[in-house]
């Protein structure tokens, strides 16, 4: 099936001469939430307002459905929604008034059921009438959202949709994006929340100074670069690792208290059971064990500060 | 032609003009009704007649244009400069609309007020003076085509204006004195030969002149140059625009 997002050699520099975007390729696939991960100014946002019409692209092409999105701009651009990071919005209009604008800037004739149905979603209803500028951030965040679903896009753009955001809103959004998905419209996230992709992304991209790093599945991401560490609580502290599995690699703690073994999933023999093998035969006794995974942060993190 | 989304607009803009009736309506009507209780009543009184039409007459077409131009560009210019002031701007920019469908909704807006509040304005004015409109046709014509080329003035205004000053400094220092040299209280045979040619460059003296004809068929200008020139006006406005939408001109980076 033909992606609904293809971005090929997509470059964008600014008047000042800084290159915000590098020959940037994507392909995003149908029904999918998409996270894009990356530190300040690594283009992300850019990348986006490209997509939607915002900023112009210096060169490389960008299709929504197949379609160009300066050839085609009315079709492109009514399947897409956008939900921007900050909080734009007409002030002195209602919840309701605001929510039906945008449906009918974006071509489609009124839907009363279907505004109501979104505004319920993102509880909202009970304060249709109301005029944004009385409305708290989180609830202004919701309207955007509203907004931008009011058209019924296939394309979702959520530019740092949780920033700034309490926990119950939060888990809320994360609802909601678990709803759209269901119902099969494409997300595309970016958030500087990892737990945020690490929770609801199918695949993650990094972009850092206007380049794409890596796209990767979620899952096989934090299976590949992930690593798992094997933490041995001692029975006595130790002053040094023990000769006996000094070929295991093993770190001990400041107190000496703690070994910890760090192992890579992927190989067939991860030499759990050979250290532990190792460790009884040396009679070195420990109370307890555990073992953690490599969060999606940590690659994130990893993977930005490596030398381009 | 996104027909929905030009309704969305110019709704959200006349809903804009509802909110803030006394500011859009009653504050201009309230102004040029002061212009012909003073200038009509109280001093044109002791003024004979310009060609045949009493003084407080006169000014009539004058001040209608005075208020159609300075509403339009107003109303225009904030129209459009309070959604990039906000950064609600982005929801139009990403919208699957073309600069037609944007100027029909904003500037649409801007001159359907325009020409509510002139005809206000006649309809409050003939309470004070007597009112001839030798050619309703051609006075329509000229208040519509005003509105619209003021409209866009003042919608391409909005977009280069990058702060609140600059949005102001073009109606009050150029449009206004403008419109006060160009007829709108006087004829300009009335003065002196060399300030009767200089006024000639200014173009608002052929929207006045133009607009004049139809009520008196008293014109300092043929009507067909008066309506030459806001033609050409209007004109170079929509060229200057679609310049703008091409390129992205202070809206897209």
């Amino acid at each position: 099936m033909q992606p609904i997002l293809t971005i090929s050699d997509l470059t964008k520099t600014y008047a000042g001469g800084l290159q915000a975007l590098k020959n940037v390729s994507l392909e995003i696939e149908r029904g999918e939430i998409f996270a894009l991960l990356g530190p300040n100014g690594a283009g992300k946002t850019t990348l986006i307002n490209v997509v939607c019409g915002l900023v112009n692209r210096t060169s490389g092409t960008v299709l929504v459905d197949g379609h160009d999105i300066v050839d085609d701009y009315r079709v492109t651009r009514a399947l897409i929604g956008l939900v921007p990071q900050e909080l734009p919005t007409e002030t002195f209009e209602t919840v309701w008034n605001t929510a039906n604008f945008s449906r009918g800037l974006f071509g489609k004739s009124a839907d009363p059921a279907h505004i109501e149905k979104i505004l319920r979603s993102l509880s909202l209803w009970d304060r249709k009438d109301e005029r944004i500028m009385n409305l708290s951030g989180g609830m202004k965040r919701r309207v955007l959202i509203a907004k931008a679903l009011s058209h019924e896009p296939q394309l979702l753009f959520l530019d740092e949709p949780t920033a700034g955001v309490d926990v119950k809103l939060r888990q809320d959004m994360w609802n909601v994006v678990s709803e759209l998905r269901e119902s099969g419209v494409t997300v595309i996230l970016t958030t500087h929340y990892i737990e945020e992709a690490e929770k609801m992304a199918d695949r993650v991209g990094v972009i850092n100074h206007g380049e794409i790093i890596l796209v990767q599945e979620k899952t096989r991401l934090m299976r590949e670069l992930g690593k798992k560490q094997l933490v041995l609580h001692m029975h006595e502290p130790l002053t040094e690792v023990p000769p006996e599995v000094m070929d295991y690699g093993l770190d001990i703690s400041d107190d000496g208290s703690e070994l910890t073994y760090t192992y890579d999933t992927q190989r067939e023999h991860t030499g759990i059971t050979a250290l532990l093998g190792a460790l009884q035969s040396a009679g070195i006794k420990f109370y307890d064990l555990n073992t953690s995974q490599t969060s999606l942060e940590e690659i994130f993190v990893d993977l930005v500060k490596r030398p381009q | 032609m996104n027909f929905h989304a030009v309704r969305s607009i110019y709704k959200f803009e006349m809903a804009r003009m509802r909110r803030t009736l006394v500011q859009s309506i009653v504050a201009p009507v309230l102004s040029t009704s002061l212009y012909f209780v003073i200038f009509g009543a109280a001093i044109g009184s002791r003024i004979p007649e310009i060609d045949g039409v009493s003084y407080g007459s006169f000014i009539v077409p004058g001040l209608i244009m005075l208020s159609i131009l300075t509403e339009s560009i107003s109303n225009a210019s904030f129209g459009i400069y309070f959604p990039k002031f906000t950064g609600t701007i982005f929801e139009v920019l990403s919208a699957p609309v073309s600069f037609v469908e944007i100027l029909l909704g904003y500037v649409g807006a801007a001159s359907t007020k325009s020409v509510i509040i002139g005809t206000i304005i006649l309809g409050t004015a003939s309470f004070f003076v007597d009112i001839e409109i030798a050619h309703p046709f051609v006075m329509v014509l000229f208040l519509v085509l005003t509105s619209v080329s003021f409209s866009l003035f003042g919608f391409v205004l909005g977009i280069w204006a990058d702060g609140w000053e600059k949005l102001t400094v073009v109606p009050i220092l150029v449009i206004m004195p403008l419109t006060f040299l160009g007829g709108t209280f006087y004829s300009i045979s009335m003065l002196p030969p060399v300030w009767q040619t200089i006024s000639l460059f200014n173009p608002l003296v052929y929207l006045i002149s133009g607009f004049r004809w139809s009520f008196y068929e008293n014109a300092d200008v043929s009507i067909i140059l008066s309506l030459a020139m806001t033609v050409t006006f209007l004109l170079v406005c929509l060229v200057i625009v679609r310049w703008i939408f091409k390129t992205g001109y202070k809206l897209r980076t």
